[in-house]
């Protein structure tokens, strides 16, 4: 029956997973490796020049004020986005698969246009929007007598304003997803809820939302990990400013790793990330886990 | 009885009335952005710059796309970002190489190698990051096009995605070709991969615009600006050009249009992918 030698099935995964084991694997274990060590520029021309200083990466990270500060802004970015995006990509599935209408289906595309395009782009075009004085949106509050905001230059408000554009980005994958778990909801529900007089809110509450559980827990997870990870927006739009106020674990490391070359100490940085998005998913699992046991 | 039956009806009409309305003006804020870039592009420096925006472009100009490919290096960003997009397909036929394997081969080891696979989806960017830097300067390739484009030309997800469509091939199939004497990769390129056209065309589509807007390699890896892609030259524009945003909204609306247009053609592709994926 088999008429294959044993080799072929190695030749044909061969190139896909020797790459994935140079460039995803193996990186792990050295990531690990160096975040012990004081890998610089230095250490980097001439190997001698690196040596083993155990845990003092990580005890210097947790005193590093800016790395503080970058996990406070991260937690600010999920505690606020994943909210935000999780209610907005449901509520625009919830209408348009309640519309009957033949537009609901260019709306599909409408809402998902902004999460292919580029991340640079779009950054450049919402500094503009956002610009105190030429900017479009103090214009448009301008027309109705609000006073302009200082939307990338106040703290707090800079970080909403980076939340805005990543929600506006994250709203079209996931309205897909709800939209796809929404249409294998069997209509027979609907018709037996409504002879029971259920009205809309009920039986979006008693029957949709307990149906879209695994689809809610799926873009939940993944939508946390892409905050975690929040790098682009911050990157272009505020280089983590004003004072820091923006910057993320990511544009942490990122900054510590290229442009001041601690790359021992932006290891151990991208470590504490990596357990945290671990130890996450894991405590989301097991609560998933307890709510299908009731 | 029937006023009730018609009550309904009346009120379910104007439910999806409703629903169309909220949906329109979200969609509109949504384009927004889009809308004032495209408009934005067109118009000449000092109308972008006057206190009361107009909407339509006053005086219509197509002077800062040319000033784009004249005194700033778009010509050679685009060539590279081509170039990228190019590699990118190598990686893809790649992934459909492995996924195949794993559908439809039986070997030593298939299951932990695959779950090994399904573990690098896990792990984020950041990590890897400084150590795959470190790779590449090793190998010397730092600054060079290979070590923007290696990084990044195989994944994970893309193989599972190749490998569930491909268990649904019948194993007759590859048993006939086999009889009449193809060899294995003559079974895989003119038999596997015509069939696998669905899952193929939403990778396609996918594999373009991710090459098209890479944008984290290219930043770490080139120094040189002849390396530059698209999205490194326009965050290059950006803080060279900070105050003249025509030019921005042009090098934006170069970047952005032609992902639109690819999107609008293949939409149909890119948004049944995922009924054909499995991702419910």
């Amino acid at each position: 029956m088999k008429s294959y030698s044993k080799t072929t099935p190695y030749l044909f995964i061969g190139p896909a997973l020797l790459l994935l084991a140079l460039f995803s694997l193996f990186p792990i274990v050295l990531a690990l490796v160096i975040s012990f060590t004081d890998i610089d520029l230095a250490g980097l021309a001439d190997y001698s020049n690196i040596s083993f200083i155990g845990i003092e990466n990580y005890i210097n990270i947790f005193k590093d004020p800016i790395f503080l500060k970058s996990i406070g802004n991260t937690v600010f970015y999920v505690v606020f986005g994943v909210p935000l995006v999780i209610a907005c990509s449901l509520g625009i599935a919830l209408l348009i698969n309640f519309g009957t209408a033949r537009i609901f289906k260019a709306f599909r595309l409408v809402f998902y246009m902004p999460s292919i395009t580029n991340v640079v782009a779009v950054a450049v075009v919402w500094t503009y929007l956002y610009n105190p004085q030429f900017g479009l949106f103090n214009y448009l509050l301008g027309l109705v007598g609000i006073p302009a905001i200082p939307w990338l230059q106040d703290p707090t408000i800079a970080k909403g304003s980076l939340i805005a554009l990543a929600v506006w980005r994250a709203i079209g994958v996931n309205m897909i997803i709800f939209l796809a778990a929404l249409q294998g909801i069997p209509k027979t529900y609907y018709e037996a809820a409504q002879l029971d007089g259920a009205n809309n809110w009920k039986q979006l509450t008693k029957i949709t939302i307990p149906l879209l559980r695994y689809a809610i827990f799926f873009v939940s997870i993944t939508t946390m990990i892409g905050w975690i990870q929040f790098f682009e927006e911050p990157f272009v739009m505020t280089n983590g400013g004003p004072l820091d106020s923006t910057t993320s674990v990511a544009l942490f490391i990122y900054r510590n790793g290229f442009q001041l070359s601690n790359f021992g100490y932006a290891a151990a940085g991208s470590f504490v990330l990596f357990v945290t998005i671990i130890i996450i998913t894991m405590i989301q699992f097991r609560l998933q886990k307890k709510d299908t046991d009731i | 009885m029937k006023t009730k039956v018609s009550d309904a009806k009346k009120a379910y009409k104007i439910q999806q009335w409703i629903a169309g309305i909220v949906l329109t003006l979200g969609g509109l804020l949504v384009a927004i952005p889009f809308i004032w870039m495209i408009l934005s592009a067109f118009k000449p420096e000092s109308e972008v710059l006057q206190l009361t925006p107009t909407l339509w472009p006053e005086t219509f100009t197509t002077e800062n796309f040319i000033y784009l490919f004249e005194n700033m290096n778009f010509g050679v960003y685009l060539r590279n970002t081509i170039i990228i997009v190019l590699c990118s397909f190598v990686g893809l036929f790649f992934n459909a190489m492995a996924g195949y394997a794993f559908a439809k081969y039986k070997f030593k080891g298939r299951e932990k190698l695959f779950y090994l696979v399904l573990a690098t989806m896990m792990i984020p960017g950041q990590v890897t990051m400084i150590p795959v830097y470190l790779i590449l300067n090793q190998m010397g390739l730092t600054n060079t096009m290979a070590g923007v484009v290696l990084p990044g030309l195989v994944g994970a997800f893309s193989i599972f995605l190749f490998r569930q469509f491909m268990s649904t091939i019948p194993d007759e199939l590859l048993e006939a070709a086999r009889l009449d004497g193809a060899s294995e990769f003559r079974v895989f390129m003119q038999l596997v991969l015509p069939i696998s056209k669905p899952i193929m065309a939403v990778q396609g589509i996918l594999t373009f615009i991710a090459g098209w807007n890479s944008f984290l390699w290219p930043l770490i890896i080139a120094n040189d600006e002849s390396l530059y892609t698209l999205s490194v030259g326009l965050s290059l524009l950006k803080g060279q050009y900070g105050g003249n945003f025509a030019l921005q909204m042009a090098g934006s609306t170069f970047m952005v249009v032609p992902i639109v247009i690819i999107f609008i053609i293949f939409q149909k592709h890119i948004i049944e992918g995922y009924t054909i994926s499995g991702m419910k």
